[in-house]
């Protein structure tokens, strides 16, 4: 067995969607195990490798998600124990379900039923009791085969229908099916938003497989319709089957929508959480029925509509931003943090966002956006970001027609940050050529999400230059937008709004720790748009951009527009890790000191266009976010400068955004 | 030489000393790594010492957190279950229930039992593993 070395001699490591390795499987696994128990670690280390297994171990948490996101296809399955110093093991776990959307089984010697459940409701795809035995291991290649089947359902290159599968597969498949439907249904939600996007619902008739259901894929539309009922219903009154009639989405089943509704209530509570800790805007948040998912409530809907209609004078929107960054006592908009990996793990195929005016009119929608946007971010800035956002969305909304992409998280990103990218703008230290943010329709729905995302962030809003002008993110060359003198994002290549996300958490998270400069993705921002139609004065927004997500896997795929990310990931970071940005990175959220820059993003497809850069969570430096690599299509090298510049400026992004003590997890019911 | 460690084993066994995943253990040594119990074995009291010190010192003065005596006290647990030191586990778990009931008093003289029995172990896997290479 190789021990410790990702690579494998076994066609294991292949794509990732060829895992199966015919003949060998599932010997040459990989498996990354993580446990703080040197004793635990090399017993299992030995078990795995006696089950043929190559097995990669670490005893730190964070080390093993480095190692993970360096090598996004490194690896198929991880181990993690539950009580580690350093991480939560769940908080592990939702990284990787995000970021890589690998299966991973959670151990540990706790076997209360309400750990495991936690286990479950987390996405674990399993739960071994410690001690663990070998028997126990032989079979965790079942998980990898489950996954790949479950994220790739009409990928008949994944052939489930070897004798692998047979084996243990289809034993196992039934149960876990129901079970873990909700887990698999992430890393189907990332894929499917990645590979179809302008779909639906997908029907994935898996028939190959085991399968007793067809897997429904949560796409953007249909989770906004699911969201939209939910709210009809009331958040405490959403049924299944009430959800499942208002819905009235055919072949949907009643048990879909139960087990989404699940992954949903325990987004939401997360988001609650988080607002709890900020300023308890939680209550309105799980309390308001139909109230927009929380928190965004008052502000959101005032603000957003106002956006939306373009009235916002440049005083709200200063305002807004105000209050985003916490400083006024907007905090009417309890942006729950939401941990941006989680949200984006079930809430990404949801965000969808109504054509823009209804999320324009759609209080609720914007709340929507929120849910979908997981990010854990400090309360204040999620204050800070959901303003933003809002405003962001709001401009997005008119701007773009077609919002059905994926791009939610782009989407929202750019929309929220309408003050950051007015932020930005002010404070582009370089005249970097920046790719336009595609705030364009993607950003609608998915806009207002990312934007939330944004503002979970935790909106650092260096206070740049407020009257440098406005940044002018012009969705889709919106000129109405414009006018308002939001910070549109321009979309013009479609930029993914994540990028300005990204840049916006950034932003954020440099801000989070207070020692954050300004981030670079003002200068993204900044060249972006050319119209600065008003001054927003906006402080620094959306610096959290990746940095909140630390580990933030947006679960879907963002594009990304690379310079947003570069961006985002120079503004974070201080440190200087060249021009490489990962894509991935573009949530390199928190940055931790000392810890790799888990920019390894999500994939985020935010935008259909072909011109973002599908953001996969696959380099991460170790180093923080300063590595990422400029993509091609925009100006890196001018990016890059400033973003560089940027860094120097930028304090550290804060690094455990998702960390900061905060455990979405914790709050949720089990 | 070897009977004498199969029944020093069988006894540790009956005592309660070991549970069956020392067992476990056992089934994993093979040819490249033919001390490989020993080896882990040696590796739990190394690491486990630290633990040890950790909660001592928690012990020592109020205020007492209890929930870090728990915490600090289960991942020791977890630890000896590793090895299967079953008598050791059960001091572990008796503590814990002290802590629950944030008995103090409990928890130290449970420490004292998990120590004991620790100790204890050492010494008898340390004689064991002396006789089971002397056999081979």
């Amino acid at each position: 067995m190789n021990l410790g070395s990702a690579s494998s001699s076994v066609s294991w490591k292949s794509s990732n969607n060829d895992r199966v390795s015919d003949q060998q499987f599932p010997a040459g696994l990989r498996v990354l195990v993580v446990d703080d128990d040197p004793t635990c670690l090399r017993i299992l280390e030995k078990m795995l490798g006696n089950c043929h297994y190559e097995v990669t171990k670490s005893n730190r948490a964070e080390i093993a998600l480095s190692m993970l996101r360096e090598n996004r296809n490194g690896f198929d399955i991880v181990i993690s124990d539950v009580h580690m110093p350093d991480m939560d093991g769940f908080k592990l776990l939702e990284h990787v379900g995000l970021e890589m959307d690998l299966p991973v089984i959670m151990m540990s010697a706790d076997d209360s039923k309400d750990v495991v459940m936690k286990g479950v409701t987390h996405g674990a795809c399993d739960y071994l009791i410690k001690p663990v035995r070998i028997e126990a291991l032989k079979n965790i290649w079942q998980h990898v085969i489950r996954k790949k089947k479950h994220e790739f359902p009409k990928d008949k290159d994944f052939d489930q229908s070897t004798s692998v599968e047979d084996n243990g597969d289809r034993q196992q498949k039934p149960p876990e099916d129901v079970d873990y439907s909700s887990s698999a249904n992430e890393g189907n939600w990332k894929s499917s938003k990645r590979r179809k996007e302008e779909e639906d619902e997908n029907e994935e008739r898996d028939d190959s497989s085991t399968l007793k259901k067809p897997r429904v894929v949560w796409s953007v539309e249909l989770h906004q319709q699911f969201v939209q009922a939910v709210n009809q219903l009331g958040i405490d009154k959403a049924v299944p089957k009430k959800i499942l009639e208002l819905m009235n989405v055919p072949g949907l089943t009643r048990e879909n929508v139960a087990s989404h509704l699940q992954k949903y209530r325990l987004y939401l509570r997360r988001l609650s959480g988080v607002s709890q800790h900020q300023s308890g805007l939680n209550n309105s948040f799980m309390g308001h029925p139909e109230a927009t998912y929380g928190t965004m409530t008052s502000f959101n809907g005032l603000e957003l509509q106002a956006l939306a209609t373009g009235q916002l004078p440049a005083q709200s929107l200063a305002t807004l931003q105000a209050a985003a960054l916490g400083r006024s006592a907007k905090s009417a908009i309890s942006m729950p943090l939401v941990d941006q990996r989680n949200l984006f793990s079930f809430e990404n195929p949801k965000l969808r966002f109504p054509e823009g005016q209804q999320q324009l009119n759609n209080s609720n929608k914007q709340i929507n956006l929120l849910h979908g946007i997981p990010t854990t971010m400090e309360p204040k800035q999620l204050a800070d970001l959901h303003q933003s956002s809002q405003s962001f969305v709001a401009m997005n909304m008119q701007g773009n027609p077609r919002m059905q992409q994926n791009n939610t998280l782009l989407m929202q990103m750019s929309q929220q940050q309408p003050s950051r990218a007015q932020m930005l703008n002010e404070t582009n230290n370089g005249q970097v050529s920046r790719p336009p943010l595609s705030m364009s329709q993607p950003l609608s729905s998915n806009g207002i999400r990312n934007s939330i995302v944004e503002t979970v962030r935790g909106p650092v809003y260096n206070p740049v230059s407020q009257a440098s002008s406005v940044v002018d993110f012009s969705l889709n060359q919106n000129a109405e937008l414009q006018n308002n003198g939001f910070p549109l994002v321009r979309s013009n290549s479609g930029m993914s709004t994540l990028t300005s996300k990204r840049l916006l958490q950034e932003e954020v998270n440099s801000d989070i720790k207070g020692s954050r400069g300004f981030p670079a993705g003002y200068d993204i921002f900044e060249e972006l748009h050319q119209q600065k139609s008003q001054e927003w004065g906006l402080p620094n927004v959306g610096s959290t951009f990746g940095a909140s997500t630390d580990h933030s896997s947006i679960p879907g795929t963002l594009n990304v527009s690379p310079s947003m990310l570069v961006q985002q990931v120079s503004s974070m970071k201080n440190r200087q890790n060249g021009n490489s940005l990962p894509i991935s990175k573009v949530f390199c959220s928190r940055e931790e000191s000392g810890s790799v820059n888990p920019m390894g993003g999500p994939q985020l497809n935010l935008l259909p266009s072909g011109n973002l850069l599908t953001v996969k969570a696959e380099q991460l430096p170790d180093t923080s976010y300063q590595s990422t690599f400029f993509p091609e299509q925009f100006g890196q090298d001018d990016l890059m400068s400033a973003l560089l510049k940027q860094q120097e400026s930028v304090g550290q992004v804060e690094s455990e955004f998702s960390f900061d003590g905060y455990s979405p997890l914790d709050n949720l019911p089990v | 030489m070897q009977r004498q460690a199969a029944s020093m084993k069988r006894s540790l066994f009956n005592q309660e000393y070991l549970d069956e995943q020392f067992n476990e253990l056992e089934e994993l040594q093979d040819d490249a790594n033919p001390n490989f119990v020993e080896e882990v074995v040696n590796l739990f009291f190394t690491d486990s010492a630290r633990l040890i010190r950790n909660i001592e010192l928690a012990l020592a003065n109020g205020p007492y957190d209890f929930g870090r005596l728990d915490d600090m006290m289960h991942q020791f647990k977890g630890s000896s279950s590793s090895i299967g030191a079953k008598r050791v586990k059960r001091e572990c778990s008796q503590f814990q229930e002290y802590c629950n009931g944030r008995n103090i008093e409990g928890c130290k003289r449970a420490f004292q039992g998990v120590k004991q029995e620790y100790a204890t172990l050492k010494t008898k896997l340390d004689a064991y593993f002396q006789m089971a290479r002397e056999a081979s």
